[in-house]
């Protein structure tokens, strides 16, 4: 039989707080992290509104120097790290950590990194490129720096499939706890690559909302007049455990994870099958994976960026998966607030869907006025919601046309 | 300031240490902490203080504070 694997620590650094607690609270209340883009020129960018982070005060977990040789997507990876493996209680903890891994992905990782270093190279030449460049650059710097800092000499790499990343982290995660190679993983997700380069990638293919004078209300997702996702940042990183270890060390027990389902469109370089066809698949297999019935699961945290495409596949493939039932579904979008936090955003998505379960409240939708006739599912528009839920999916979707469905059950204690 | 005030303010801020570790004898790798990425670091440093450029075989012989010092204040003299 299977390890059982449980969440026991959980950090987040979002838009909308530096902390897990202040974020949560904030979503509850409906409110958006998304204001004029700031840090960056924004000459010739169509879109001038993005979802960053505020008043970080990284030097409390991170040293001076060490800060320094970091890009942004790696300090908030050890930010976020630090703030969920407290959480966990590990330090200290006797466990062992030859069987302690890191998985964590980034779509981007150190674009602003690139693009500093790169006009380096071009205005001053090759001998004056930091030898920083290439360690603060690369995308699995994340998980091995984060290995370093707690001594976790297990399994350790990252993932990328852009908007999917930190879910195949965590889905990787699962399985390797699952079938016993690992007692403890980190993983998650982080992004910081709101730069002037890649906005202008995004704004070039046509992926960002342009509602640059109303930033709170740009990120509209199921509503008929979305136009775009908001670009974002940030950190989202869960401590995964085998329930056995978690018992052991009387650790308290956010959720369980049950399922996993991973599939491709194999269809376009952006936009998703127009019938949702992949991503159903990926929600029936780790419903399957999760041996539960489709009638079983009460809630999904969607992947729902609010493009025009993206959401009525999403509402389509959940039609198709549940048939009569999808319409009994509570379903929400927490990057209606939190703005698409790219490779970040499925880890903060499973942080919220395991705060849903544990304390039987939904977030609302933001943004939600008028629904999109194509998408008429019950989204909770308006208000925060209390529902106890058993067995939840966060969806989790990538350029390239990766699919990711992750399944959590509500912990019994039992 | 002078040279050597301003090589032992640019070690203490690159390598983290404080004034009273940055002595003429003391060794980046062996009292000072510096890995190879620390020591490249800091010759781009030097360089970009001093307004010249350091050979990487020159580099590889400034293995101390006093060498430093020593070599920057050669090569500002010429």
């Amino acid at each position: 039989m299977n390890t059982r694997v449980v969440i026991t620590g959980m950090g987040a650094i979002t838009p909308l707080g530096n902390s897990l607690e202040e974020t949560w609270k904030n979503l509850l209340a409906g409110k958006s992290g998304v204001g004029p883009l700031t840090g960056i020129s924004t000459e010739g960018l169509s879109t001038t509104i993005a979802a960053q982070i505020k008043g970080l005060d990284a030097e409390k977990y991170i040293d001076k120097k060490m800060l320094r040789r970091l890009d942004p997507s790696e300090k908030f990876c050890l930010v976020a790290s630090q703030l969920a493996y407290d959480d966990a209680g590990l330090e200290g903890a006797d466990i062992d950590r030859d069987r302690c891994g890191v998985i964590i992905g980034s779509g981007i990782g150190g674009i602003s990194t690139l693009e500093s270093q790169y006009q380096i190279l071009i205005d001053r030449g090759a001998k004056r490129v930091s030898p920083f460049f290439i360690p603060m650059m690369i995308i699995d710097m994340c998980p091995g720096l984060t290995a370093m800092r707690f001594n976790f000499r297990g399994p350790n790499y990252a993932t990328v499939s852009a908007c999917a990343s930190a879910s195949h982290a965590i889905a990787d995660a699962f399985r390797s706890i699952q079938r016993g190679e690992s007692d403890i993983i980190i993983t998650g997700g982080a992004e910081a690559s709101i730069t002037q380069l890649s906005v202008a990638g995004f704004c070039a293919a046509r992926a960002l909302s342009k509602r640059n004078d109303e930033p709170e209300k740009a990120s509209r997702p199921f509503d008929i007049d979305r136009d775009g996702f908001v670009i974002g940042e940030g950190a989202g990183i869960l401590v995964l455990e085998s329930l056995e270890s978690a018992k052991a060390r009387g650790a308290r027990i956010y959720a369980e994870v049950i399922g996993a389902g991973m599939t491709c469109d194999a269809h376009h370089l952006t936009a998703p099958l127009p019938d949702g066809a992949g991503a159903g698949r990926a929600m029936k297999l780790a419903i399957n994976d999760a041996k539960i019935q489709p009638e079983e699961v009460g809630y999904i945290n969607t992947h729902g960026t609010a493009t025009g495409l993206g959401d009525i596949a999403e509402t389509k493939a959940i039609k198709t998966v549940f048939g009569d039932h999808a319409y009994k579904l509570a379903i929400n979008s927490t990057k209606s607030m939190l703005g698409h936090l790219l490779g970040a955003a499925g880890g903060i998505e499973a942080i919220v869907t395991a705060k849903s379960l544990q304390e039987g409240r939904l977030h609302p939708t933001a943004n939600l006025e008028n629904p999109d006739p194509e998408c008429d599912l019950d989204y909770i528009p308006g208000q925060a919601r209390e529902a106890q839920i058993r067995y939840a999916i966060s969806n989790s979707f990538g350029f390239g046309g990766h699919n990711v469905s992750l399944i959590l059950a509500a912990h019994d204690a039992s | 300031m002078s040279i050597d005030e301003k090589i032992k303010e640019l070690v203490m801020d690159k390598l983290n240490v404080t004034a009273e570790q940055v002595t003429i004898e003391a060794s980046f790798v062996e009292d000072l902490g510096a890995d190879s990425l620390d020591q490249a670091e800091l010759v781009l440093a030097l360089e970009d203080e001093f307004n010249l450029t350091i050979s990487d075989k020159d580099s590889e012989s400034i293995l101390t504070v006093g060498k430093a010092i020593e070599y920057i204040q050669s090569q500002v003299k010429e």
